[in-house]
């Protein structure tokens, strides 16, 4: 264990150990992505309620869960970074965020694309719908900190601290703002056959929830070798790489 | 020869150990300096309650001045226009110390910087929180909030606006070093506040349909329990990220 942190040290070494394993990623990514997207567009029944509408499902749900996965992994490496001072892990937080906001984004987008078959409306003050939104406030918010400061250790380390804050008020919010609907609106509307859904329906979804993390592990991994390029451009390693690749 | 050795040797440990004693001194002078200050500072007291009571003025011009309806939006109106005033007078909440470099020697201080930060914002929220509350009645009557709700819409801004301030305080410590911090101050900080005003808000309406009060205010306690344990700490890291950048 001390071992692997301590290589996590070296931004030479991550370098080499993820240009291996990226390859192998974006191939998960892409022949899940498409097993799930063809299964799920194509085949998988239509659902008796909604028609043919469910379908946004299988890049809703996904998107979704990565919106919330990478924020944790934001504070995660937001821990990682303020405890050893592991500069990788602040590279993968930087191109993390934006990733996170446009997951987030994608998930409202989706969702209200699908509220208008579903329930007659573009947006509804639903629970998820508003917890989602929030959410996307405080990618946001760890974005435009990170972009404040002209320092970038101190900029690294401010959006470390606000994202570990995010990541605790999540599931306050979280609650608070089931509550809230709870109380003001009956809840009407809730997305139908989420919970029970039969197998030809689940698993292109499960494909796809896979697919959509291999691509945002490939994508990171892409993302943090070329932030380190650009941090590490002093260093000799990098410039023996350029003056190889030329 | 020895005697002098001695003799220093105390002087010099008694200037180690001084200031490392008085842990409750150090909280006590930082919050009298604190309330000195902003004693002093009145229109930064004054000016978010008179924000306070402008923006409530602008709602029943710029939607209806029909009481039936202000009675039925009072609660979140209220609470919001008190959550942004409070939000608006945290900028200044280590600005004047920043500036001056007294934050710098409130960092270099032996004792805990958490708990200094926690005096500082104890004094943020009785000269800001507390007034609002105290004033949110008066306010409450002019949008026709219906009567018997007065006392809770009090009590909950008094409890919530803690949890504000500590919460706010960290945005406030990590923006301090940037110089045009105020929009982003509220960019980072108003997605946090959600909780505090729903349920906030929430304990005013419950009173008006006659639900249970206690759970709200019980929820706005436990959220200001878990800001007191957790947003101190943030707060010292974040001082310490401005100051060292």
């Amino acid at each position: 264990m001390w071992a692997f942190i301590n290589k996590l040290r070296s931004p030479k070494w991550f370098y080499a150990i993820s240009a291996r394993l990226l390859p192998w990623f974006w191939a998960a990514a892409l022949i899940l992505i498409v097993t799930g997207a063809i299964w799920g567009l194509l085949f998988a029944p239509a659902d008796y309620q909604q028609g043919n509408s469910f379908r946004i499902i299988y890049v809703h749900v996904p998107a979704a869960f990565l919106a919330q996965s990478i924020f944790v992994s934001l504070a995660v490496t937001g821990l990682v970074f303020m405890v050893w001072k592991i500069k990788i892990a602040d590279m993968a937080a930087t191109v993390m965020a934006p990733l996170g906001a446009a997951m987030t984004f994608i998930a409202l987008f989706s969702g209200a694309v699908w509220g208008v078959p579903t329930w007659g409306t573009w947006w509804m003050w639903d629970a998820r719908l508003t917890s989602m939104l929030i959410l996307l406030f405080l990618y946001l918010g760890v974005i435009a900190l990170r972009g404040a400061f002209t320092s970038r250790d101190s900029a690294s380390r401010a959006a470390s601290v606000l994202a570990m804050v995010g990541v605790i008020n999540i599931p306050i919010i979280k609650y608070s703002v089931d509550w809230w609907y709870t109380l003001h609106q009956p809840a009407t509307f809730t997305v139908t056959g989420r919970a029970a859904m039969p197998m030809e329906m689940w698993l292109p979804l499960l494909i796809m929830v896979l697919g959509f993390y291999s691509f945002f592990i490939a994508l990171t991994l892409m993302r943090t070798r070329s932030e380190i390029l650009r941090r590490e451009a002093s260093k000799r390693w990098v410039r023996e790489l350029a003056a190889e690749a030329k | 020869m020895p005697a002098t050795d001695g003799a220093l040797t105390k002087e010099v440990r008694v200037a180690c150990e001084e200031p490392r004693g008085g842990l409750a001194v150090a909280v006590w002078a930082t919050l009298k300096r604190d309330l000195m200050l902003l004693l002093r500072r009145r229109s930064e007291v004054l000016n978010p309650l008179v924000f306070f009571a402008i923006v409530i003025t602008l709602f029943p011009i710029g939607i209806s001045p029909d009481p039936a309806l202000l009675a039925a939006i009072a609660p979140g109106l209220l609470w919001v226009a008190a959550l942004l005033a409070a939000l608006l007078s945290l900028d200044s909440l280590f600005r004047a110390d920043y500036d001056d470099g007294s934050l710098e020697q409130l960092l270099l201080t032996p004792q805990p910087l958490a708990l200094l930060a926690l005096a500082k914002v104890a004094v943020h929220w009785l000269l800001t929180g507390l007034p609002l509350a105290l004033m949110a009645p008066v306010l409450g009557l002019m949008l026709a909030l219906p009567a018997g709700s007065y006392l809770v819409l009090a009590a909950s801004l008094a409890l919530g606006s803690a949890s504000l301030s500590l919460i706010g305080a960290i945005g406030a410590a990590l923006t301090v070093g940037l110089s045009r911090g105020g929009v982003l101050l509220s960019l980072l900080v108003l997605p946090l506040y959600i909780p505090v005003l729903i349920f906030g808000a929430g304990a005013v309406q419950a009173t008006i349909f006659g639900d249970g009060v206690l759970a709200h205010l019980a929820i706005l306690g436990a959220l200001l329990a878990l800001a007191l344990i957790f947003a101190p700490l943030a707060i010292a890291a974040s001082l310490r990220i401005s100051i060292n950048g």
